[in-house]
């Protein structure tokens, strides 16, 4: 029970850096990016061919696919959801939607629908902490979350990127009035969520598996998140994602594992539905 | 003014609060059924949150709506419409993919449930304001002043017994505000009582039989137009604090 | 004007219903009938989504309940497959209900509203997948017994008959939604809730009865695809692909109109097909065209296949 604790918290903790990427882009964008599962499938994917093709370790694999990531975000903010989105919610929802299908098929026509994973000799190591046994990948993936929550943390409030996208989320007109350009910030900020992806996706891979489907289980979950810590808020992810970790744990624990995420989507509909409309609702 | 018992409209000592901010505070008044009622004041007095308890699209903070005598707080907008309360959007409402006739008939349909009825009556409507040109065109399609009428249209159609107009003269010129004045007036002679918000003041003098005067939250007079432009308090609402005197000074001299 | 749309309806149904007089291929009849199935799905949708504006991307809820109740009600309990595929529908329409109810009184809409119906799906499918009346992760199997009183026929073209005539059915019903009084307010409350509200209309009233229509009629799609293909698993009946189907083809085909959800899924299918014969069956390759037409629609107004035509028209 303990150690259910102790991993959930673990897995959450990825789970959290997988919603700071969306959270991120709800607090300055204000949509809902629904193609956010299949980017992160994508950047599995890639992940995956760094390892199977290039050699390279997951955790190192960091390190080129983080700005290609963040060139994907900008990109497919800038040349697509922008010009499709024209500002309207419904809009948006569509391309996001139109995004994920097309992102997660063609994954699905390159990789076919085989499951695919990397063989690491640490997957299988864990740490002692006290009476409990720690999975190694995912302490490691707790470690690495922290250090990108810090350091997103620093870029929000101590460069002038960062502080530009507070404006923008604060108060889009006005900010484009004093001249930030909001088409960039943006652009910027989807970037760093795709780009909190490529990261959460390099964790996750030595401990978990990829298919063309696998961002869906990760999506409703990071909307969870994403919803229980109160959309827009970053630290809320992380403290939504370690929550949600456990749920899942506890609940696989106690459900077994095909009734195991049924936890996760009644907290979501709970939430969603009881959950004050004034605060999140007062937009549309 | 005394209250007739029970007031056709009564809003009693109604408080408005949005956090720290008291968007109107402790406001009475009555409207007086067959009249042509004003509500003026300068902007951001509260004019448009008091119209919005009324027609029941907020629940004041404390305070009373009373409609024939019967309390009417906080119910929802649909249902006053279907006790006789319509309302029309300082910010034009139109059902963007609808056209002109279609609009106007959802209001009809509220008490019409044969299509061929509504229509008829969206039609019907359509003549008294002037748009039975336009019934065709696509209600995005038209000016700011056509617009303002299918908004007026659509309200009628529900056939009130009261009418809460929020700025339909606004952002018209004045040729359109002196095509429009006479509108109302004929609204009014056909049973229907009218609370209305206005700036142009020449209209509201020219309309409305009965004025109340609101400035920060407050009703600060209530009379005739004649009466209410007399009154200090409202010349210093609109002009600043002091004008009052200045002006009668200055007529003194 | 009017009179053209009725016309035109008869016109699609007489042509169609020739269909399985000249195409004997069992996989062309195949893909005829999976089509229309389809259509019905997205006809479904339309009502909710399309006239009155409520983005759903959870429509599997109510295609699946359909699905499983016409299966297990029939292989199970013994029931007539029409008295199963009957409270099926209504069971759909329930369902609708009460997702309908608990979502708009907490006044969710726009990507909330999608959120929270793909959720009320997925908790449907986990459901379905785990417990043991659906036939878990198995699934369930209608036997075969090809009599008329089973619901199953000896030919595909019946069966390519059967669902053509709901799918006029439905566009029938579509048409006459569109003349009437709810039909009008629930264009209003898609256009301006709070403008249809000031005018009488009973918002969440309106948005209950189309969630509840919408419901039945895709859950009719889903119980003569339970019917056709006698197999159901979780997957099919509550997954997300269904759900995608149904807004694709109006969306595409053009929402909130009759036509939009046909004009959608013959199009979207047959381009689909296309692309399949061209280059080869590659998995995944034709979600990766509608993909690509749903945001082109979105991305280039006016936002369908008919008012691009018009356009087009227009500018010649």
């Amino acid at each position: 029970m303990l150690e259910a604790v102790a991993n959930g918290l673990l897995t959450g903790a990825v789970y959290g850096l997988v919603a700071l990427g969306l959270t991120l882009v709800y607090g300055v964008l204000h949509i809902i990016n629904f193609a956010h599962g299949a980017l992160l499938t994508m950047a599995m994917y890639a992940a995956w061919v760094c390892w199977a093709v290039f050699g390279l370790d997951p955790y190192v694999a960091i390190l080129p696919l983080v700005p290609i990531f963040f060139a994907v975000g900008y990109a497919v903010q800038r040349f697509v959801i922008m010009p499709a989105s024209q500002g309207d919610d419904n809009n948006i929802l569509l391309v996001t939607l139109g995004l994920s299908i097309v992102l997660e098929n063609a994954m699905l026509a390159i990789f076919r629908s085989d499951t695919l994973s990397v063989q690491v000799p640490y997957a299988m190591e864990v740490i002692e902490a006290g009476p409990m046994l720690l999975s190694f990948p995912r302490v490691v993936g707790f470690g690495v979350t922290l250090v990108v929550a810090l350091v997103l943390f620093l870029v929000l409030t101590r460069t002038d990127t960062g502080r530009a996208m507070r404006a923008v989320a604060k108060e889009r007109t006005g900010a484009a009035l004093v001249g930030i350009d909001v088409r960039h910030v943006y652009a910027v900020t989807f970037a760093i969520g795709c780009a909190c992806l490529a990261i959460s996706a390099c964790l996750l891979l030595p401990s978990f598996y990829v298919n063309p489907r696998v961002g869906n289980a990760f999506v409703l979950v990071a909307f969870t998140i994403v919803v229980l810590g109160g959309m827009g808020s970053v630290p809320g992810a992380l403290l939504g994602g370690l929550f949600i970790g456990v749920v899942e744990s506890l609940s696989g624990l106690y459900l077994g594992d095909s009734l195991g995420q049924l936890g996760i989507f009644v907290i979501f509909i709970l939430v969603l539905l009881f959950r004050p409309t004034g605060l999140f609702g007062a937009r549309a | 003014m005394i209250e007739p018992d029970p007031a056709f409209l009564a809003v009693r000592n109604v408080s408005m609060r949005f956090g720290g901010l008291l968007a109107v505070s402790d406001a009475s008044f009555f409207v007086k059924e067959g009249s042509i009622t004003g509500l003026i004041g300068p902007n951001g007095a509260g004019k448009t949150t008091l119209f919005a308890i009324v027609s029941g699209f907020q629940k004041p903070t404390t305070g009373h709506v009373l409609w024939k005598g019967e309390e009417i707080t906080a119910r929802p907008p649909h249902l006053l419409a279907r006790a006789g309360i319509a309302r029309t959007f300082q910010i034009v409402q139109p059902f963007a993919g609808l056209s002109v006739r279609e609009n106007i008939a959802v209001g009809a349909f509220l008490r019409h449930k044969r299509r061929d009825d509504a229509i008829a009556l969206a039609e019907k409507v359509a003549a008294r304001v002037g748009l039975t040109a336009e019934l065709d065109k696509p209600a995005a399609a038209l000016t700011v002043a056509g617009r303002k009428r299918v908004e007026l249209a659509k309200a009628l159609a529900t056939e009130p017994k009261l009418l809460l107009l929020d700025e339909v003269l606004a952002g018209l010129n004045p040729s359109e505000v002196r095509d429009i004045v006479p509108v109302v007036r004929a609204i009014r002679d056909s049973g229907v009582t009218v609370l209305m918000i206005e700036h142009v003041m020449q209209a509201v003098m020219n309309l409305c039989e009965a004025v109340h005067v609101l400035a920060q939250g407050r009703i600060i007079a209530s009379g005739t137009p004649a009466e209410v432009v007399a009154t200090p308090a409202v010349v210093e609402a609109y002009l600043g604090h002091g004008a009052a005197t200045r002006l009668s000074g200055k007529r003194d001299a | 004007m009017k009179d053209r749309q009725l016309s035109l309806i008869l016109a699609f149904a007489g042509i169609a219903a020739l269909v399985p007089l000249f195409v004997t291929a069992g996989t062309w009849l195949n893909f005829a009938v999976f089509t229309l199935i389809l259509c019905l799905a997205a006809q479904g949708w339309n009502i909710l989504g399309g006239y009155s504006g409520q983005y759903s991307f959870g429509h599997a809820a109510f295609f699946g309940t359909t699905a499983y109740l016409t299966a297990v009600l029939q292989t199970r309990y013994g029931i007539s497959p029409y008295a199963a595929f009957a409270i099926g529908i209504a069971a759909a329409a329930a369902v609708g209900w009460v997702i309908g109810f608990l979502s708009f009184r907490s006044g969710l809409k726009g990507s909330y509203f999608a959120l929270v119906t793909l959720a009320f799906a997925e908790v449907f499918r986990v459901l379905a997948n785990a417990s043991e009346i659906t036939g878990g992760a198995a699934g369930t199997l209608i036997k075969l017994d090809v009599r008329p009183e089973n619901f199953q026929f000896a030919s595909r073209g019946t069966f390519f008959w059967v669902v053509l005539g709901m799918v006029v059915l439905a566009m029938l019903l579509t048409r006459a939604l569109e003349r009437s009084r709810l039909g009008a307010q629930m264009v209003a409350v898609r256009e301006n809730e709070d403008a249809a509200r000031a005018l009488g209309v009973d918002a969440l009233r309106v948005k209950l009865a189309a969630i509840a229509l919408s419901a039945a009629m895709t859950g009719a799609a889903g119980g003569l695809y339970a019917q056709y293909f006698l197999y159901l698993d979780a997957t099919i009946a509550y997954g997300t692909w269904i759900s995608v189907e149904a807004l694709l083809a109006p969306i595409v085909g053009g929402a909130g109109t009759v036509f939009g959800p046909v004009v959608g899924s013959i199009v979207l299918h047959s381009l689909s097909e296309f692309t399949k014969s061209l280059v080869g069956r590659i998995p995944g390759i034709d979600l990766v065209i509608f993909g690509i037409m749903l945001i082109l629609v979105v991305r280039f107004p006016p936002r369908n296949i008919p008012g691009l035509i018009r356009r087009w028209r227009g500018t010649k």
